[in-house]
Protein backbone atom coordinates (compact mmCIF):
# COMPACT_ATOMS: atom_id res chain seq x y z
CA UNK A 1 0.00 0.00 0.00
CA UNK A 2 2.68 2.43 1.43
CA UNK A 3 4.85 1.52 -1.75
CA UNK A 4 4.33 3.67 -4.60
CA UNK A 5 4.35 6.76 -2.36
CA UNK A 6 7.15 6.07 -0.34
CA UNK A 7 9.40 5.57 -3.55
CA UNK A 8 7.96 8.45 -5.33
CA UNK A 9 8.49 10.61 -1.97
CA UNK A 10 12.37 11.15 -2.63
CA UNK A 11 12.09 11.65 -6.45
CA UNK A 12 9.13 13.97 -6.83
CA UNK A 13 8.37 17.41 -4.36
CA UNK A 14 10.40 20.28 -5.81
CA UNK A 15 11.91 22.24 -3.19
CA UNK A 16 9.36 24.30 -0.74
CA UNK A 17 6.74 21.70 -2.17
CA UNK A 18 4.99 19.83 0.77
CA UNK A 19 2.94 17.76 -1.30
CA UNK A 20 3.11 17.54 -5.35
CA UNK A 21 0.97 15.19 -7.09
CA UNK A 22 2.64 13.93 -10.98
CA UNK A 23 -0.13 12.70 -13.73
CA UNK A 24 -1.78 10.63 -11.39
CA UNK A 25 -5.27 8.68 -11.74
CA UNK A 26 -7.39 6.30 -9.81
CA UNK A 27 -9.29 3.78 -11.83
CA UNK A 28 -11.88 2.02 -9.09
CA UNK A 29 -11.86 -1.57 -9.49
CA UNK A 30 -15.42 -1.68 -11.52
CA UNK A 31 -12.74 0.21 -14.28
CA UNK A 32 -14.37 3.79 -13.89
CA UNK A 33 -11.89 6.45 -14.38
CA UNK A 34 -12.41 8.71 -11.04
CA UNK A 35 -9.63 10.92 -11.15
CA UNK A 36 -6.47 12.48 -13.03
CA UNK A 37 -4.51 12.90 -14.45
CA UNK A 38 -3.88 15.50 -12.19
CA UNK A 39 -0.96 17.71 -11.45
CA UNK A 40 -0.85 19.26 -8.03
CA UNK A 41 1.81 21.19 -6.28
CA UNK A 42 1.11 22.63 -2.32
CA UNK A 43 3.88 24.77 -0.72
CA UNK A 44 5.19 24.30 2.95
CA UNK A 45 2.13 26.33 4.68
CA UNK A 46 0.01 26.96 1.91
CA UNK A 47 -4.06 26.71 2.67
CA UNK A 48 -5.23 24.96 -0.26
CA UNK A 49 -8.77 24.40 -1.16
CA UNK A 50 -10.12 21.50 -3.55
CA UNK A 51 -13.14 22.79 -4.96
CA UNK A 52 -15.84 20.63 -7.22
CA UNK A 53 -18.80 18.66 -7.77
CA UNK A 54 -19.33 15.38 -6.00
CA UNK A 55 -17.92 13.09 -7.42
CA UNK A 56 -14.97 14.70 -8.93
CA UNK A 57 -12.65 12.57 -7.47
CA UNK A 58 -11.49 15.26 -4.83
CA UNK A 59 -12.08 13.40 -1.68
CA UNK A 60 -10.12 10.01 -3.82
CA UNK A 61 -7.41 13.19 -4.05
CA UNK A 62 -6.80 13.39 -0.87
CA UNK A 63 -6.51 9.74 0.22
CA UNK A 64 -3.93 9.20 -2.18
CA UNK A 65 -1.96 11.98 -0.80
CA UNK A 66 -2.67 10.54 2.74
CA UNK A 67 -1.55 7.01 1.58
CA UNK A 68 -4.95 5.75 2.37
CA UNK A 69 -5.24 4.57 -1.09
CA UNK A 70 -2.72 3.98 -3.87
CA UNK A 71 -2.64 5.77 -7.69
CA UNK A 72 -3.01 4.06 -10.29
CA UNK A 73 -0.99 5.99 -12.38
CA UNK A 74 1.67 8.84 -11.43
CA UNK A 75 3.32 10.06 -8.60
CA UNK A 76 2.26 11.01 -5.18
CA UNK A 77 5.16 13.14 -3.51
CA UNK A 78 5.16 14.44 -0.39
CA UNK A 79 7.82 15.37 1.71
CA UNK A 80 8.26 15.98 5.35
CA UNK A 81 11.26 18.35 6.36
CA UNK A 82 10.28 18.46 10.20
CA UNK A 83 12.04 15.88 12.62
CA UNK A 84 8.54 14.40 12.99
CA UNK A 85 9.12 11.68 10.43
CA UNK A 86 10.30 9.17 12.91
CA UNK A 87 10.98 5.49 11.46
CA UNK A 88 8.11 3.23 10.92
CA UNK A 89 5.52 6.00 11.32
CA UNK A 90 5.97 8.04 8.55
CA UNK A 91 2.35 9.10 6.87
CA UNK A 92 1.28 8.97 10.46
CA UNK A 93 3.15 11.69 11.72
CA UNK A 94 3.32 13.57 8.85
CA UNK A 95 -0.01 13.99 7.98
CA UNK A 96 -3.06 14.70 9.91
CA UNK A 97 -6.56 13.74 8.51
CA UNK A 98 -9.89 15.37 9.14
CA UNK A 99 -13.02 12.96 7.65
CA UNK A 100 -16.27 14.23 6.73
CA UNK A 101 -17.79 12.30 9.71
CA UNK A 102 -15.97 13.10 13.15
CA UNK A 103 -15.03 9.24 12.67
CA UNK A 104 -14.74 9.35 16.55
CA UNK A 105 -14.37 6.17 18.88
CA UNK A 106 -17.72 6.21 20.82
CA UNK A 107 -17.03 3.94 23.16
CA UNK A 108 -14.15 6.32 25.02
CA UNK A 109 -13.27 9.86 26.30
CA UNK A 110 -12.84 12.68 24.07
CA UNK A 111 -9.06 12.26 25.96
CA UNK A 112 -8.28 9.51 24.95
CA UNK A 113 -9.75 9.80 21.11
CA UNK A 114 -7.18 12.18 20.93
CA UNK A 115 -4.77 10.35 22.13
CA UNK A 116 -5.20 7.73 19.59
CA UNK A 117 -2.55 8.39 17.23
CA UNK A 118 0.19 8.74 19.43
CA UNK A 119 -1.11 5.48 21.78
CA UNK A 120 -0.50 4.15 18.12
CA UNK A 121 2.91 5.12 17.42
CA UNK A 122 4.01 3.79 21.58
CA UNK A 123 4.34 7.09 22.72
CA UNK A 124 4.82 7.51 26.62
CA UNK A 125 1.48 8.33 28.44
CA UNK A 126 3.62 11.52 30.00
CA UNK A 127 4.69 12.92 26.90
CA UNK A 128 1.23 11.90 25.25
CA UNK A 129 -0.49 13.67 28.28
CA UNK A 130 1.26 17.31 27.76
CA UNK A 131 0.47 17.14 23.33
CA UNK A 132 -3.47 15.76 23.91
CA UNK A 133 -4.14 18.98 26.17
CA UNK A 134 -2.33 21.35 23.85
CA UNK A 135 -4.15 20.17 21.07
CA UNK A 136 -7.46 20.32 22.97
CA UNK A 137 -6.64 23.78 24.24
CA UNK A 138 -5.67 24.41 20.28
CA UNK A 139 -9.41 24.00 19.54
CA UNK A 140 -11.11 24.86 22.62
CA UNK A 141 -12.31 21.81 24.26
CA UNK A 142 -9.87 21.50 27.24
CA UNK A 143 -12.94 21.56 29.52
CA UNK A 144 -14.22 18.35 27.68
CA UNK A 145 -11.58 16.27 28.00
CA UNK A 146 -13.60 13.42 30.05
CA UNK A 147 -17.01 13.61 28.23
CA UNK A 148 -17.83 10.85 25.63
CA UNK A 149 -18.20 11.67 21.82
CA UNK A 150 -22.22 11.27 22.14
CA UNK A 151 -22.43 13.54 24.98
CA UNK A 152 -21.32 16.45 22.16
CA UNK A 153 -22.30 18.75 19.54
CA UNK A 154 -21.82 18.06 15.68
CA UNK A 155 -19.54 21.14 15.64
CA UNK A 156 -17.89 19.84 19.07
CA UNK A 157 -17.47 16.58 17.76
CA UNK A 158 -15.86 17.99 14.64
CA UNK A 159 -12.97 19.74 17.26
CA UNK A 160 -11.99 16.73 18.30
CA UNK A 161 -11.18 15.30 15.34
CA UNK A 162 -9.46 18.28 14.64
CA UNK A 163 -7.66 17.84 17.67
CA UNK A 164 -6.80 14.29 17.24
CA UNK A 165 -5.19 15.60 13.61
CA UNK A 166 -2.91 18.22 15.22
CA UNK A 167 -1.64 16.44 18.05
CA UNK A 168 1.26 14.70 16.13
CA UNK A 169 2.03 18.04 15.00
CA UNK A 170 1.78 17.27 11.37
CA UNK A 171 3.68 19.45 8.41
CA UNK A 172 0.58 18.69 6.36
CA UNK A 173 -3.27 18.27 7.34
CA UNK A 174 -5.72 17.09 4.93
CA UNK A 175 -9.61 17.95 5.62
CA UNK A 176 -12.43 15.84 3.85
CA UNK A 177 -15.22 18.32 3.62
CA UNK A 178 -14.96 18.43 7.43
CA UNK A 179 -17.61 20.92 7.84
CA UNK A 180 -19.96 20.19 5.61
CA UNK A 181 -22.93 18.17 7.81
CA UNK A 182 -22.74 21.24 10.57
CA UNK A 183 -25.11 24.26 10.44
CA UNK A 184 -23.70 27.48 8.85
CA UNK A 185 -23.61 29.48 12.40
CA UNK A 186 -21.61 26.34 13.51
CA UNK A 187 -19.30 26.22 10.31
CA UNK A 188 -18.58 30.10 10.05
CA UNK A 189 -17.10 29.54 14.02
CA UNK A 190 -15.23 26.51 12.96
CA UNK A 191 -13.85 28.59 10.10
CA UNK A 192 -12.70 31.31 11.78
CA UNK A 193 -11.13 28.72 14.48
CA UNK A 194 -9.18 26.76 11.58
CA UNK A 195 -7.78 29.63 10.12
CA UNK A 196 -6.49 30.96 13.51
CA UNK A 197 -5.19 27.28 14.16
CA UNK A 198 -3.39 27.54 10.74
CA UNK A 199 -2.20 31.20 11.34
CA UNK A 200 -0.69 29.69 14.18
CA UNK A 201 0.71 26.57 13.50
CA UNK A 202 1.37 27.27 9.99
CA UNK A 203 0.37 23.56 8.64
CA UNK A 204 0.23 22.71 5.19
CA UNK A 205 -3.68 22.52 4.90
CA UNK A 206 -5.30 20.70 1.78
CA UNK A 207 -8.91 21.24 2.35
CA UNK A 208 -12.02 19.52 0.08
CA UNK A 209 -15.04 21.26 0.08
CA UNK A 210 -18.22 21.76 -2.70
CA UNK A 211 -18.82 25.38 -1.18
CA UNK A 212 -17.63 28.11 -3.09
CA UNK A 213 -17.75 30.73 0.04
CA UNK A 214 -16.19 28.25 2.44
CA UNK A 215 -13.26 27.96 -0.12
CA UNK A 216 -12.55 31.48 -1.08
CA UNK A 217 -13.13 32.22 2.85
CA UNK A 218 -10.26 29.93 4.15
CA UNK A 219 -7.79 29.43 1.28
CA UNK A 220 -5.05 31.26 -0.27
CA UNK A 221 -5.91 29.15 -3.83
CA UNK A 222 -8.52 27.89 -4.90
CA UNK A 223 -8.22 24.62 -7.46
CA UNK A 224 -11.56 24.15 -9.21
CA UNK A 225 -11.86 20.55 -10.25
CA UNK A 226 -14.04 19.36 -13.09
CA UNK A 227 -16.76 16.71 -13.25
CA UNK A 228 -15.40 12.85 -13.15
CA UNK A 229 -12.50 12.13 -13.92
CA UNK A 230 -11.32 15.10 -12.08
CA UNK A 231 -8.88 17.55 -13.18
CA UNK A 232 -7.89 20.65 -12.82
CA UNK A 233 -10.06 23.38 -14.22
CA UNK A 234 -9.00 26.78 -13.03
CA UNK A 235 -6.87 27.80 -10.07
CA UNK A 236 -7.65 31.34 -8.17
CA UNK A 237 -5.54 32.70 -6.15
CA UNK A 238 -7.52 34.58 -3.14
CA UNK A 239 -4.91 37.16 -2.47
CA UNK A 240 -6.74 38.96 0.77
CA UNK A 241 -4.23 39.18 3.79
CA UNK A 242 -4.31 37.29 7.15
CA UNK A 243 -5.75 37.69 9.20
CA UNK A 244 -9.10 37.13 7.85
CA UNK A 245 -12.13 37.41 10.04
CA UNK A 246 -16.09 38.44 9.22
CA UNK A 247 -15.45 41.73 8.18
CA UNK A 248 -14.36 39.88 4.86
CA UNK A 249 -17.05 37.92 4.95
CA UNK A 250 -18.79 40.95 4.17
CA UNK A 251 -16.82 42.59 2.04
CA UNK A 252 -17.03 43.45 -1.27
CA UNK A 253 -13.90 41.64 -2.22
CA UNK A 254 -15.26 38.27 -0.99
CA UNK A 255 -18.55 39.09 -2.98
CA UNK A 256 -16.24 39.47 -6.01
CA UNK A 257 -14.11 36.37 -5.70
CA UNK A 258 -17.16 33.82 -4.57
CA UNK A 259 -18.71 35.11 -8.32
CA UNK A 260 -15.28 34.38 -9.71
CA UNK A 261 -14.92 30.64 -8.15
CA UNK A 262 -18.36 30.41 -9.07
CA UNK A 263 -17.89 31.03 -12.87
CA UNK A 264 -14.86 29.01 -12.70
CA UNK A 265 -17.00 26.14 -11.21
CA UNK A 266 -19.80 26.45 -13.79
CA UNK A 267 -18.20 24.43 -16.86
CA UNK A 268 -18.08 21.34 -14.34
CA UNK A 269 -21.37 21.07 -13.65
CA UNK A 270 -22.59 21.60 -17.39
CA UNK A 271 -21.73 18.42 -18.15
CA UNK A 272 -24.74 17.09 -15.45
CA UNK A 273 -28.32 18.76 -16.50
CA UNK A 274 -30.54 18.12 -14.17
CA UNK A 275 -28.52 17.44 -10.70
CA UNK B 1 -59.19 27.30 27.65
CA UNK B 2 -59.08 24.01 29.42
CA UNK B 3 -56.43 22.79 26.98
CA UNK B 4 -54.22 25.79 27.62
CA UNK B 5 -54.73 24.97 31.46
CA UNK B 6 -53.46 21.31 31.11
CA UNK B 7 -50.54 20.93 28.67
CA UNK B 8 -48.08 23.23 31.25
CA UNK B 9 -49.25 20.27 34.62
CA UNK B 10 -48.61 17.67 31.82
CA UNK B 11 -45.51 19.01 30.45
CA UNK B 12 -44.30 19.07 34.43
CA UNK B 13 -45.39 15.18 34.71
CA UNK B 14 -42.59 13.45 33.19
CA UNK B 15 -41.02 11.38 35.63
CA UNK B 16 -44.02 10.73 37.95
CA UNK B 17 -45.53 9.06 34.48
CA UNK B 18 -42.65 7.23 33.32
CA UNK B 19 -42.40 6.29 37.08
CA UNK B 20 -45.77 4.76 37.04
CA UNK B 21 -45.26 3.12 33.74
CA UNK B 22 -42.87 1.02 35.18
CA UNK B 23 -44.34 0.42 38.29
CA UNK B 24 -47.15 -1.21 36.06
CA UNK B 25 -44.82 -2.87 34.14
CA UNK B 26 -43.40 -4.64 37.14
CA UNK B 27 -46.76 -5.35 38.60
CA UNK B 28 -49.17 -6.99 36.31
CA UNK B 29 -46.74 -9.98 35.30
CA UNK B 30 -46.57 -10.78 39.06
CA UNK B 31 -50.50 -10.15 38.81
CA UNK B 32 -50.61 -12.81 36.13
CA UNK B 33 -48.26 -14.78 38.20
CA UNK B 34 -50.60 -14.85 41.01
CA UNK B 35 -53.69 -15.02 39.16
CA UNK B 36 -51.86 -17.82 37.68
CA UNK B 37 -51.11 -19.70 41.08
CA UNK B 38 -54.62 -19.14 42.51
CA UNK B 39 -56.27 -20.66 39.27
CA UNK B 40 -53.77 -23.40 39.63
CA UNK B 41 -54.37 -24.26 43.87
CA UNK B 42 -58.38 -24.04 42.74
CA UNK B 43 -58.45 -26.66 40.01
CA UNK B 44 -56.47 -28.87 41.92
CA UNK B 45 -58.52 -29.00 45.00
CA UNK B 46 -61.79 -28.47 43.25
CA UNK B 47 -61.70 -31.34 41.59
CA UNK B 48 -59.70 -33.59 43.99
CA UNK B 49 -56.63 -34.22 41.47
CA UNK B 50 -54.27 -36.57 43.62
CA UNK B 51 -50.58 -35.21 43.98
CA UNK B 52 -49.34 -37.87 41.72
CA UNK B 53 -51.00 -36.42 38.90
CA UNK B 54 -51.36 -32.49 39.16
CA UNK B 55 -49.74 -31.08 42.56
CA UNK B 56 -51.18 -28.04 43.70
CA UNK B 57 -48.36 -24.93 43.84
CA UNK B 58 -48.40 -25.21 47.56
CA UNK B 59 -47.45 -28.88 47.58
CA UNK B 60 -44.64 -27.97 45.34
CA UNK B 61 -43.92 -25.09 47.58
CA UNK B 62 -43.50 -27.84 50.60
CA UNK B 63 -41.98 -30.20 48.77
CA UNK B 64 -39.31 -27.22 47.41
CA UNK B 65 -38.70 -26.81 51.13
CA UNK B 66 -38.01 -30.47 52.15
CA UNK B 67 -36.24 -31.43 49.80
CA UNK B 68 -34.09 -28.21 49.66
CA UNK B 69 -31.01 -30.73 50.48
CA UNK B 70 -31.22 -32.93 47.77
CA UNK B 71 -32.32 -30.16 45.52
CA UNK B 72 -30.13 -27.14 46.70
CA UNK B 73 -27.14 -29.98 45.61
CA UNK B 74 -28.55 -31.11 41.93
CA UNK B 75 -28.88 -27.20 41.62
CA UNK B 76 -25.30 -26.64 42.30
CA UNK B 77 -24.18 -29.69 39.68
CA UNK B 78 -26.35 -28.25 37.24
CA UNK B 79 -25.03 -24.65 37.59
CA UNK B 80 -22.02 -25.66 37.79
CA UNK B 81 -21.79 -27.19 34.64
CA UNK B 82 -23.74 -24.94 32.88
CA UNK B 83 -21.13 -22.17 33.87
CA UNK B 84 -18.26 -24.50 32.24
CA UNK B 85 -19.89 -25.04 29.47
CA UNK B 86 -20.90 -21.10 29.37
CA UNK B 87 -16.70 -20.05 30.06
CA UNK B 88 -15.62 -22.57 27.76
CA UNK B 89 -17.86 -21.37 24.88
CA UNK B 90 -17.29 -17.40 25.44
CA UNK B 91 -13.50 -17.92 25.61
CA UNK B 92 -13.63 -20.34 22.49
CA UNK B 93 -16.37 -18.56 20.48
CA UNK B 94 -14.03 -15.04 20.98
CA UNK B 95 -11.38 -16.83 20.31
CA UNK B 96 -12.54 -18.63 17.04
CA UNK B 97 -14.10 -15.77 16.03
CA UNK B 98 -10.52 -13.53 15.90
CA UNK B 99 -8.72 -15.84 14.03
CA UNK B 100 -10.98 -16.25 11.98
CA UNK B 101 -11.32 -12.14 11.42
CA UNK B 102 -7.55 -12.68 10.72
CA UNK B 103 -7.37 -15.36 8.53
CA UNK B 104 -9.65 -15.86 6.17
CA UNK B 105 -8.13 -19.53 5.07
CA UNK B 106 -8.93 -20.70 8.74
CA UNK B 107 -12.29 -19.25 8.42
CA UNK B 108 -13.25 -20.59 5.05
CA UNK B 109 -11.73 -23.86 6.32
CA UNK B 110 -13.14 -24.10 9.58
CA UNK B 111 -16.77 -22.08 9.47
CA UNK B 112 -18.87 -24.68 8.11
CA UNK B 113 -18.27 -27.07 10.22
CA UNK B 114 -18.90 -24.59 13.06
CA UNK B 115 -22.24 -24.04 11.19
CA UNK B 116 -23.10 -28.54 11.40
CA UNK B 117 -21.88 -28.51 14.91
CA UNK B 118 -24.57 -26.08 15.61
CA UNK B 119 -27.71 -27.53 13.04
CA UNK B 120 -27.34 -31.18 14.55
CA UNK B 121 -28.94 -31.29 17.41
CA UNK B 122 -27.28 -31.91 20.55
CA UNK B 123 -29.86 -34.18 22.08
CA UNK B 124 -28.61 -36.72 19.51
CA UNK B 125 -24.73 -35.74 19.95
CA UNK B 126 -25.18 -36.53 23.90
CA UNK B 127 -25.35 -39.90 23.76
CA UNK B 128 -22.08 -40.52 21.84
CA UNK B 129 -20.73 -38.30 23.87
CA UNK B 130 -21.18 -40.13 27.11
CA UNK B 131 -19.97 -43.02 25.51
CA UNK B 132 -16.43 -41.97 24.81
CA UNK B 133 -15.54 -38.95 27.26
CA UNK B 134 -16.12 -38.76 31.26
CA UNK B 135 -19.66 -38.11 32.66
CA UNK B 136 -18.35 -34.81 33.56
CA UNK B 137 -16.33 -34.07 30.64
CA UNK B 138 -19.17 -35.12 28.41
CA UNK B 139 -21.76 -32.92 30.12
CA UNK B 140 -20.00 -29.75 29.81
CA UNK B 141 -19.07 -30.26 26.34
CA UNK B 142 -22.91 -30.89 25.15
CA UNK B 143 -23.35 -27.24 27.08
CA UNK B 144 -20.17 -25.49 25.03
CA UNK B 145 -21.62 -27.09 22.01
CA UNK B 146 -24.87 -25.32 21.99
CA UNK B 147 -23.71 -22.34 23.48
CA UNK B 148 -20.19 -21.21 21.75
CA UNK B 149 -21.99 -20.71 18.38
CA UNK B 150 -23.45 -17.40 19.10
CA UNK B 151 -20.85 -16.19 20.65
CA UNK B 152 -19.05 -17.41 17.30
CA UNK B 153 -21.36 -15.78 15.18
CA UNK B 154 -21.74 -12.43 16.77
CA UNK B 155 -18.18 -11.70 17.77
CA UNK B 156 -17.77 -12.56 13.60
CA UNK B 157 -20.28 -10.05 12.92
CA UNK B 158 -18.64 -7.29 15.46
CA UNK B 159 -15.37 -7.68 14.02
CA UNK B 160 -16.79 -7.12 10.57
CA UNK B 161 -18.40 -3.98 11.59
CA UNK B 162 -15.83 -1.40 12.23
CA UNK B 163 -16.50 1.75 10.76
CA UNK B 164 -14.51 2.41 7.71
CA UNK B 165 -12.92 5.85 8.66
CA UNK B 166 -11.83 4.80 11.82
CA UNK B 167 -10.33 1.65 10.10
CA UNK B 168 -8.69 4.41 7.62
CA UNK B 169 -7.54 6.48 10.39
CA UNK B 170 -5.68 3.56 12.57
CA UNK B 171 -4.04 2.70 8.66
CA UNK B 172 -3.28 6.13 8.20
CA UNK B 173 -1.05 6.15 11.60
CA UNK B 174 0.32 2.79 11.31
CA UNK B 175 -1.35 0.54 13.64
CA UNK B 176 -0.48 -2.90 13.74
CA UNK B 177 -2.63 -5.93 13.50
CA UNK B 178 -2.56 -6.27 17.09
CA UNK B 179 -3.59 -2.52 18.06
CA UNK B 180 -5.91 -2.67 15.42
CA UNK B 181 -7.63 -5.69 16.73
CA UNK B 182 -6.86 -4.12 20.57
CA UNK B 183 -7.87 -0.54 20.13
CA UNK B 184 -10.61 -0.30 16.94
CA UNK B 185 -12.02 -3.79 16.47
CA UNK B 186 -12.76 -5.76 19.66
CA UNK B 187 -14.19 -2.43 21.27
CA UNK B 188 -16.50 -2.11 18.17
CA UNK B 189 -17.64 -5.94 18.34
CA UNK B 190 -18.24 -5.49 22.29
CA UNK B 191 -21.76 -4.80 21.99
CA UNK B 192 -22.19 -8.30 19.71
CA UNK B 193 -20.19 -10.07 21.91
CA UNK B 194 -22.31 -9.40 24.56
CA UNK B 195 -25.62 -9.94 22.84
CA UNK B 196 -23.60 -13.52 21.82
CA UNK B 197 -23.02 -14.37 25.23
CA UNK B 198 -26.65 -13.47 26.49
CA UNK B 199 -27.68 -15.52 24.19
CA UNK B 200 -25.26 -18.32 25.10
CA UNK B 201 -25.84 -18.08 28.86
CA UNK B 202 -29.68 -19.62 28.28
CA UNK B 203 -28.41 -21.97 25.84
CA UNK B 204 -25.49 -23.29 28.14
CA UNK B 205 -28.29 -23.78 30.71
CA UNK B 206 -30.15 -26.21 27.95
CA UNK B 207 -27.05 -27.50 27.43
CA UNK B 208 -26.65 -28.83 30.63
CA UNK B 209 -29.52 -29.83 30.88
CA UNK B 210 -29.77 -31.69 27.90
CA UNK B 211 -26.69 -33.74 28.31
CA UNK B 212 -27.87 -34.52 32.36
CA UNK B 213 -30.55 -36.41 31.10
CA UNK B 214 -29.07 -38.22 29.01
CA UNK B 215 -26.83 -39.26 31.17
CA UNK B 216 -29.31 -39.83 33.59
CA UNK B 217 -31.20 -42.64 31.93
CA UNK B 218 -27.81 -44.31 31.69
CA UNK B 219 -27.68 -44.30 35.62
CA UNK B 220 -25.32 -41.55 37.26
CA UNK B 221 -25.41 -38.20 37.72
CA UNK B 222 -27.15 -35.82 40.13
CA UNK B 223 -27.99 -32.70 38.76
CA UNK B 224 -31.55 -30.91 38.66
CA UNK B 225 -32.43 -32.52 35.04
CA UNK B 226 -31.39 -35.65 36.32
CA UNK B 227 -33.40 -35.00 39.68
CA UNK B 228 -36.19 -34.54 37.19
CA UNK B 229 -35.96 -38.06 34.67
CA UNK B 230 -35.12 -39.47 38.93
CA UNK B 231 -38.85 -38.45 40.13
CA UNK B 232 -40.55 -39.31 36.89
CA UNK B 233 -39.44 -42.71 36.89
CA UNK B 234 -40.44 -42.54 41.07
CA UNK B 235 -43.94 -40.55 40.19
CA UNK B 236 -42.70 -37.84 42.34
CA UNK B 237 -44.27 -35.38 41.29
CA UNK B 238 -44.39 -32.82 42.98
CA UNK B 239 -40.94 -33.04 43.06
CA UNK B 240 -40.26 -32.52 39.34
CA UNK B 241 -42.43 -29.58 39.48
CA UNK B 242 -39.90 -28.14 42.10
CA UNK B 243 -37.04 -29.12 40.05
CA UNK B 244 -38.55 -27.16 36.94
CA UNK B 245 -38.89 -24.30 39.39
CA UNK B 246 -35.69 -23.87 40.37
CA UNK B 247 -34.00 -24.26 36.78
CA UNK B 248 -36.20 -21.84 35.44
CA UNK B 249 -35.52 -19.60 38.21
CA UNK B 250 -31.88 -20.30 37.07
CA UNK B 251 -32.44 -19.65 33.77
CA UNK B 252 -33.73 -16.11 34.58
CA UNK B 253 -31.03 -15.21 37.11
CA UNK B 254 -28.36 -15.99 34.62
CA UNK B 255 -30.17 -14.04 32.24
CA UNK B 256 -30.62 -11.06 34.40
CA UNK B 257 -26.50 -11.21 34.99
CA UNK B 258 -25.45 -11.15 32.00
CA UNK B 259 -27.68 -8.33 30.95
CA UNK B 260 -26.93 -6.45 34.02
CA UNK B 261 -23.23 -7.00 33.21
CA UNK B 262 -23.85 -5.89 29.19
CA UNK B 263 -25.42 -2.49 30.50
CA UNK B 264 -22.88 -1.93 33.01
CA UNK B 265 -19.95 -2.53 30.19
CA UNK B 266 -22.04 -0.29 27.57
CA UNK B 267 -24.02 2.06 30.06
CA UNK B 268 -21.30 4.76 28.66
CA UNK B 269 -21.14 5.09 25.19
CA UNK B 270 -23.84 2.61 23.17
CA UNK B 271 -27.25 3.39 22.11
CA UNK B 272 -28.43 0.17 23.28
CA UNK B 273 -27.66 1.07 26.90
CA UNK B 274 -28.74 4.37 26.71
CA UNK B 275 -31.79 6.51 28.32
CA UNK B 276 -33.96 7.82 25.84
CA UNK B 277 -33.90 11.65 26.48
CA UNK B 278 -30.04 11.06 24.56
Amino acid sequence: MAGPAALSESAAAPAGAAVSLRGVTKVYDSGLLALGPLDLDVRSGEFVSLLGPSGCGKSTALRLIAGLKAPTSGSVGVSHHSGQARAGHSNGFAIGFVFQEPTLMPWTSVRENVRLPLKLAHASLAESDARVREALAQVGLTEFADAYPRELSGGMKMRVSLARALVTDPDILLMDEPFAALDEITRFRLNNDLLSVWRNLRKTVIFVTHSVFESVYLSQRVIVMTSRPGRLSTEIRIDTPEPRGEDFRTSAAYAAYCRMVSNALAPSYAGQSGS
Amino acid sequence: MTSFDASPSSAAQPEPDTRRLRMVRLLLPLLVLAAGVVLWELVVRLNNIPAYVLPGPGAVFRTLVQDWPVLSQSLLTTLLTTLEGFVAAAIGGIILAVLFNQSKWLEYSLFPYAVILQVTPVIAIAPLLLIYLPQQTAVVVCAWIVAFFPVLSNTTLGLNSVDRNLAGLFQLYGASRIQTLRYLKLPSALPFILAGLRIAGGLSLIGAVVAEIAAGSAGAGSGLAYRIAESGYRLNIPRMFAALLLLSAAGIVIYGLLALASHLMLRHWHESALGKEN
